[in-house]
This record gives C-alpha cells, sequence and structure tokens, in this order.
C-alpha cells in the first residue's frame, strides 16, 4: 500500500517528462521506479486468478466491476467522510495553534515549532500503538479514570470510527499546521493594522483579511491530509472497528488475507484516480503544487 | 481653534532604545502639522502611538479629549495612511477604498458614490477592478491615501505618502493634498524626512531629533529662527561657524571664530560663551575690502549655477567650505580670487551649544 501511494503523489512528476528527457539516467531511474510499477499494476487491475488465486494473464474489467457494487461504494463513501471529518477537525486545530507559534513573540517560539516537527521523526507505527494502549481498557485513562472514581468499570474508547479519526487527526495534524505556519508567518502584520484602523472589528478583520490571505495554507494543508486519509489502513487496522474501513483497508486485504491481487490493484487505480481529481480540483482552485511539496 | 491631539510627555521605549523622549506636542483642530526628522527619529512611532497601535512607555496620549487606549480603534475617528501602504493584496481597488464604509455598514449605493467621487478625487478612475500588484508605487499611495480619505475622519495620520512618487508627481500630489486637506478642513498630521515638503505643506513643523522635539514652529520660525544646531542644519542650507563671544553690548555680539572674528545679534549670552552661529547662504555677502566689524577670508572656489540662483563656494583659511547664494548675472570675482564673506547681524542665528550649557552648570555648581 505504501508503494501503491508513492506511485500516487510520483505519477505528477511525469508531467514534467519531457525536461527530464535530457537527463538520461534521471530518466531511467524515473521509469524503473514510477512508470513500470504503475504500469504493473494498472496492467494487473485486468487481469484475472484462477482456483488457487494464482494471477492468470486473462483480460477481464470484472474487477471493477466488483468495486462499483453497493459494497464497495458504501467503503468508499466511509473513507472520504473519514478524510472530510479529519481534515475538518485538523483545520480547526492546527488554524489556533498555527496562529501561535507564527505570531508569538516569545523565546519559545522555537519551542513549540519543535514540538509539532519532532513526532515527525518518529514512527507513525509506534504512535498509534501508543493510543492503544492510553486508551484500552487496561489502558492509562481508564485506570486513572477508576482510580479518580469518575467511572465504576472501564469505558469503551476504542475500536469505533471516533478513534480512528482520532488517529488520523494525530497522526496527519503536522501538514497542517507547517504548511498554516508558514501562511501565517507571511502574513503582513501591517494588513491587521490597516483594517482595525479602518474600523473593522477583530472577527471583521478575521473574516476579511486573514482567512482569504492564508486560505492557500489551508488548501494545501487540506489536500496533504484528505489523501493520506483514504489510504493510512493502520489506523484504523490498530485503532478501528468494524465501521472505519477506509479504502487503504480494502486494499490491503485484498493483497494479504483476500489473495485476489488483480482486485487489489483495481482498487489502487481507483485510489489513484481519486487523488489525482483531487489535486486538479485542488490546482482548479489556484493551489500551487510547490506548496505541496510535490 | 482647539486641540484635537494632545501629547503629554509621552516616552516610549523599544526594550533599551529610548525611542521616543519626553514628547509634549498639542495639534489644533483643522491644522496641517508635519513631524519632521531624519531616519529613525522616531516619526513613524509617534505617529503609531497616536493612532493607538503602539503603547506609550509613560506620558498620554489624548485624540478628541479621550486617552487613545480608551478606544477600540474602530470607535475612532482617526484613519492612518501607512509608509508601506498596507492595500490588502486580495481586493480590487475598489474593495480596498470601500473597505472602511463596507465595515460602519454604509449602504452599497452610497459606497459606491463615494468611492467614484474619492478615486476621481485621487485620479484613479478606471482602475476599480485592478489589484493593488499590478499598480505602480505612486498609484498605490493614492490609493492609500483615498481609502483613508474616505472615511472623512476627524484626523488624518501620514506616514511618509509621497515617499514613492517621482519629483513631478510629488509635487502635484503636495498641493493636491493641501487642498484636500483644506477643504475636507481635516486635521493632518504628516510625517515626512524632506524638509522642502515640511515647509511648503504645513501649518506647522515638529522638527524631531533622536526622539526629542527640537523645535515646534510655522515654517517660517523653523526657517528663520532655528533653536539648534540641528533644526538650522537640517531645514534648508546653512553655514555653520563656532567660536567664543569676543564682545557683546547691546544685544551686538562678536564672536572670535578659528581663523577671525564674525558678528550677529542676541540676547541671552554670556561672554566667552562658546556659542553656533548659522548665516543661511542667501543672507551672505563678501565684498573684495575687508567690512569693519569682521575679519574673515575666504579663496572662491567654484559656482554653481541653480536656475535663477549662482552658488558660491569658497573656502577658508581652515579648509572649512562656505556657500553664498547670488543672483545669476551678477559680476563675480574669478575663481581663486580672495573675498571677505560678511553679512548683516541681524541676519545671522545665534544658539547656545547644549553641551555648554552642561559646562556651564557643573561651573556653577558650588563648590563641595
Ligand atoms: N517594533 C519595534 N521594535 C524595536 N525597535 C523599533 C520598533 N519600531 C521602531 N523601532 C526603532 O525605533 C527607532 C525609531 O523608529 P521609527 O520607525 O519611529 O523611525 P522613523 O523616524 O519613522 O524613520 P524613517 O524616516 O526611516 O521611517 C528606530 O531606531 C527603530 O529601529
Ligand atoms: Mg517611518
Amino acid at each position: 500500500m505504501e508503494k501503491t501511494k508513492k506511485h500516487s503523489r510520483h505519477s505528477f512528476r511525469s508531467n514534467t517528462l519531457p525536461a527530464v528527457v535530457m537527463t538520461g539516467p534521471m530518466t531511467l531511474l524515473l521509469v524503473l521506479l514510477v512508470a513500470v510499477p504503475l504500469i504493473y499494476v494498472g496492467v494487473m487491475s485486468f487481469c484475472s486468478i484462477d482456483e488457487y488465486y494464482n494471477v492468470v494473464f486473462r483480460f477481464t474489467t470484472a474487477n471493477y466491476a466488483r468495486l462499483a457494487s453497493t459494497d464497495y461504494l458504501k467503503i468508499y463513501g466511509q473513507s472520504l467522510l473519514i478524510a472530510f471529518v479529519t481534515t475538518i477537525i485538523c483545520i480547526l486545530v492546527g488554524y489556533p495553534f498555527s496562529w501561535l507559534i507564527a505570531r508569538t513573540k516569545s523565546k519559545y517560539k522555537k519551542i513549540l515549532y519543535m514540538l509539532v516537527i519532532v513526532p515527525f521523526w518518529t514512527n507513525s507505527l509506534i504512535r498509534v500503538y501508543g493510543w492503544r494502549t492510553f486508551l484500552g481498557t487496561n489502558g492509562w485513562l481508564n485506570t486513572a479514570l477508576q482510580f479518580l472514581h469518575l467511572t465504576d468499570g472501564p469505558l469503551d474508547f476504542l475500536y469505533n470510527r471516533g478513534t480512528t479519526i482520532l488517529g488520523m487527526v494525530y497522526c496527519l495534524l503536522p501538514f497542517m499546521i507547517l504548511p498554516l505556519y508558514t501562511s501565517i508567518e507571511k502574513l503582513d502584520q501591517g494588513l491587521l493594522e490597516s483594517s482595525a484602523d479602518l474600523g473593522a472589528k477583530r472577527a471583521a478583520t478575521f473574516f476579511e483579511v486573514v482567512l482569504p490571505l492564508t486560505s492557500g495554507g489551508i488548501f494545501s494543508g487540506s489536500i496533504m491530509i484528505f489523501i493520506p486519509c483514504l489510504g493510512y489502513f493502520f489506523i484504523s487496522d490498530i485503532l478501528g472497528g468494524g465501521n472505519s474501513d477506509v479504502i487503504g483497508n480494502l486494499i490491503e486485504r485484498q493483497f494479504q488475507s483476500g489473495n485476489n491481487w488483480p482486485l487489489g490493484a483495481a482498487l489502487s487505480i481507483v485510489l489513484i484516480v481519486i487523488t489525482l481529481i483531487l489535486v486538479k480540483l485542488y490546482q482548479r482552485m489556484g493551489g500551487s503544487m510547490e506548496s505541496l511539496g510535490v | 481653534m482647539s486641540s484635537i491631539v494632545q501629547l503629554e510627555g509621552v516616552n516610549k521605549h523599544f526594550g533599551k532604545n529610548h525611542v521616543v523622549k519626553d514628547l509634549n506636542l498639542s495639534v489644533e483642530e483643522g491644522e496641517f502639522l508635519t513631524l519632521l526628522g531624519s531616519s529613525g527619529c522616531g516619526k513613524t512611532t509617534t505617529l503609531r502611538m497616536i493612532a493607538g497601535f503602539e503603547e506609550p512607555t509613560s506620558g498620554s496620549i489624548l485624540v478628541e479629549g479621550q486617552a487613545v487606549e480608551e478606544k477600540e480603534p474602530f470607535e475612532r475617528n482617526v484613519n492612518t495612511v501607512f509608509q508601506s501602504y498596507a492595500l490588502f493584496p486580495h481586493k480590487t481597488i475598489y474593495d480596498n477604498i470601500a473597505y472602511g464604509l463596507k465595515m460602519k455598514k454604509v449602504p452599497k449605493t452610497e459606497i459606491a458614490q463615494r468611492v467614484k467621487e474619492i478615486m476621481a478625487l485621487v485620479q484613479l478612475t478606471g482602475f476599480e477592478e485592478r489589484y493593488p500588484s499590478q499598480l505602480s508605487g505612486g498609484q498605490k499611495q493614492r490609493v492609500a491615501i483615498a481609502r483613508a480619505l474616505i472615511n472623512r475622519p476627524r484626523v488624518l495620520l501620514l506616514d511618509e505618502p509621497l515617499g514613492a512618487l517621482d519629483l513631478k508627481l510629488r509635487k502635484q500630489m503636495q498641493l493636491e493634498l493641501k487642498r484636500l486637506q483644506r477643504k475636507l478642513n481635516i486635521t493632518f498630521i504628516y510625517v515626512t524626512h524632506d524638509q522642502e515638503e515640511a515647509l511648503t505643506m504645513s501649518d506647522r513643523i515638529a522638527v524631531m531629533h533622536d526622539g526629542i522635539l527640537d523645535q515646534l514652529g510655522t515654517p517660517e520660525e523653523i526657517y528663520e529662527q532655528p533653536q539648534t544646531k540641528f533644526v538650522a542644519t537640517f531645514i534648508g542650507e546653512t553655514n555653520i561657524f563656532e567660536g567664543n563671544i569676543k564682545e557683546l553690548a547691546m544685544g551686538r555680539i562678536a564672536v572670535r571664530i578659528e581663523n577671525g572674528v564674525i558678528r550677529g545679534c542676541g540676547y541671552g549670552f554670556s561672554r566667552n560663551e562658546y556659542i553656533t552661529v548659522s548665516v543661511r547662504p542667501e543672507k551672505m555677502r563678501f565684498s573684495p575690502v575687508p567690512v569693519k566689524g569682521f575679519q574673515l577670508e575666504a579663496q572662491v572656489k567654484d559656482y554653481v549655477y541653480v536656475g535663477s540662483v549662482v552658488k558660491c563656494i569658497a573656502v577658508l583659511q581652515n579648509g572649512m567650505e562656505i556657500k553664498m547664494d547670488r543672483l545669476a548675472g551678477e559680476e563675480l570675482p574669478e575663481p581663486g580670487s580672495i573675498i571677505h564673506p560678511w553679512w548683516d547681524e541681524k541676519d545671522a542665528v545665534l544658539l547656545h551649544n547644549p553641551e555648554n550649557q552642561v559646562l556651564k552648570m557643573i561651573d556653577s555648581m558650588p563648590l563641595i
């Protein structure tokens, strides 16, 4: 799955292929690492399997037909919903925090910034397991609550859509804070003053000046959160319950327990297409690719 | 006339940096007051304190009789034209200018009418749909002025609003602004470091130097009777001589300088006091023979023709250059000839030396 996600991101690089042709070795590398696997996945998505689950090269569109069934559509919808809610929460949580670290004159600015960066360097799998330990029935939170006699028995925090979203927000929040930080940092303090000078109250200044001028950061943050949300299967695996599968879970299952690689490949292609559409939409709204760090 | 803005004992520190020092200033309603001073002397800081964007470390600022900090920015009848324009980059020129009225919830039709008027006034008609990034520096400045003026404030604060304009447009806008100010009867507090601009536009000028208000007065007073050496040298051209008072009688003073003796008029000076004498180039005269009372000799070095005036540059024996204005067409001595500069006693401005005052104070202290 990680591989598939990489494909989806790198496939945009192929926009620049003509320029890259000049640099032969680079092209070769790109072809080997990006184009070949991508074509491989694409071809496989039209293959079939025999009764022993071996991939056989017999052309079929059945895989895609299966993916259009209501069961699958429901999960796409659910995955989009989880991604959407995660993104919204990240905006709501990330904005004030980014504002704080971008605007503070305090000497703790660097430390606040580091608080965002450091989790980046730690394996997210480990951190998500940390949440499971924390929220589990024998976890710290339940122990603490019972110790304080706030609850009688252990509460079920885990294994629902809420905890999945919590995990997603937790893992992806830095992707919102960093572009927001940049765009808020760039915001000219003089504009806020002139807005106030011209009679705008704080809220009006926010909606008339601050929000439009930092929307670029919100946009790029959103796209950098929304897309991984569709694929981060391990979070719903570890924290989620029955109704929190994302597209990534489906893909993972087909390659592992389901052992239906062509179907998994078709799912990957669907995910790539959704990603492409989202990025196109983002560009259409005026977002720049550089601010995505692509 | 009554005072609309009042600063009393205002001090401002940025950390250890004492930027505005014990400033007392009272701005009359309807006047055009200029804060004049060299870069970094605290003009912007003073303006920002009046606008309420910066809090004085000590002292009080009253606008319309009320302390600045008592009102939210949007309740004040004060608008600012910022040194850096601060136009909203994501709004069109129309929306930029309409912003203040929109915030006051003025009806749309009235907004349209007033924006149209003000845009005509600053000669920006036709630029409504453009964005600030599509304008030249001068056009941006006019938008900034229009955006503030449209609110019809009682006091308008302008921070070097013409800094980015070329000379011709600058002169034109100076007259335009002055005319607007008279017509709309708005109090202008205007910041500039251009002394010529200050002299032509202002009713009164406050000359600032290192955070201190050196002198407050009409352009004539500032020019004719500078009270400090800084004011004398900063406003217009001048020749500065320094020396000890040799003789004084009935306000007529002779001063011994390094290479001679010069004269001036003034009261409140004492014998032997080390003073500064300032003489404007246009007050300087010279003759081929020594003039009674003066002992000053110079060699003509060069002439510079500036329109109707010829600037004569001569060198004193100690190497100091002096400037003298002559009318074009006058007969002038050849470069290299020796001349004897002099002036009417009344035309010299005599100034105490601040360091001297301190020395005098120390002198007059009783010995312990
Ligand atoms: N926010 C600030 N923090 C620290 N120091 C400041 C701040 N604003 C201004 N200063 C300092 O205060 C002094 C006066 O600045 P100010 O902007 O008032 O000068 P100015 O007279 O407007 O100069 P200019 O003509 O160059 O605009 C300067 O030495 C400046 O470095
Ligand atoms: Mg300034």
